[in-house]
């Protein structure tokens, strides 16, 4: 699915808004989301999963292909955990697959 | 204080002009099409903003942290999710976005 692909979807669940106002909309909740994350704040959504922004310490790492030694600044980077929701529900069907297949092995 | 589904609900009656109602509903569906798409078995690249993949794992000998005690973990999939260049654009080395002098925007590229 693409970011197109979703406000079609979301589209049709609204029919009372108009095309444009479901397309600003979708961008918006993106940008909100991805400016609070930006700064700090984290994005916890009930069933679907929290944002939050992770530090990394500076660190002295290594060019895995040289060996030489690099000085790498201290970082952030946002991460997503899926909720319980979520976690569940992508298992559903491939719980039910991974069984079918074990099944269709075992005859 | 954590952004929750109400601060996003506030936002699109904000700057969209959506009665509260609307935006609710409208808030439930836009987490809802991306859970479905995940449920399916499919990625949701959202450009801009980043991509929910899904990886599935075989299961593997695990322990139970308080007791030591070995127990398997069964074969799973797992959401995750890779930032895509805008938000990532957003954060800059060790300072997070607010501490940034000039704002910036989400750009579009799609």
């Amino acid at each position: 699915m693409t970011r197109s692909e979703l406000i079609q979807a979301c589209a049709y669940s609204c029919p009372e808004l108009p095309y444009v106002q479901v397309e600003e909309a979708v961008k918006h909740l993106l940008s909100s989301i991805g400016q609070s994350i930006a700064a700090g704040q984290r994005v916890e959504v009930r069933g679907f999963g929290s944002f939050i922004l992770h530090s990394h310490e500076s660190r002295v790492g290594r060019n895995p292909r040289t060996g030489e030694s690099v000085w790498l600044q201290k970082r952030h980077a946002p991460r997503f955990r899926a909720g319980k929701g979520l976690r569940e529900r992508v298992n559903i069907n491939y719980t039910q697959q991974s069984t079918d297949d074990f099944n269709d092995r075992m005859g | 204080m954590a952004m929750k589904k109400d601060d996003l609900v506030a936002e699109l009656m904000l700057h969209q002009g959506m009665r509260r109602q609307q935006a609710i509903i409208f808030v439930e569906h836009f987490f809802e099409h991306i859970s479905l798409r995940l449920e399916r078995g499919e990625s949701v690249k959202l450009s801009g903003f980043g991509k929910f993949d899904l990886r599935d794992k075989d299961s593997r000998p695990g322990r139970n942290p308080k007791t030591g005690e070995l127990v398997p973990v069964s074969a799973r999939r797992v959401v995750t999710f890779k930032p895509g260049r805008n938000l990532k654009g957003l954060i800059v080395g060790d300072k997070p976005f607010s501490q940034l002098s000039e704002s910036q925007e989400i750009e579009d590229h799609s």
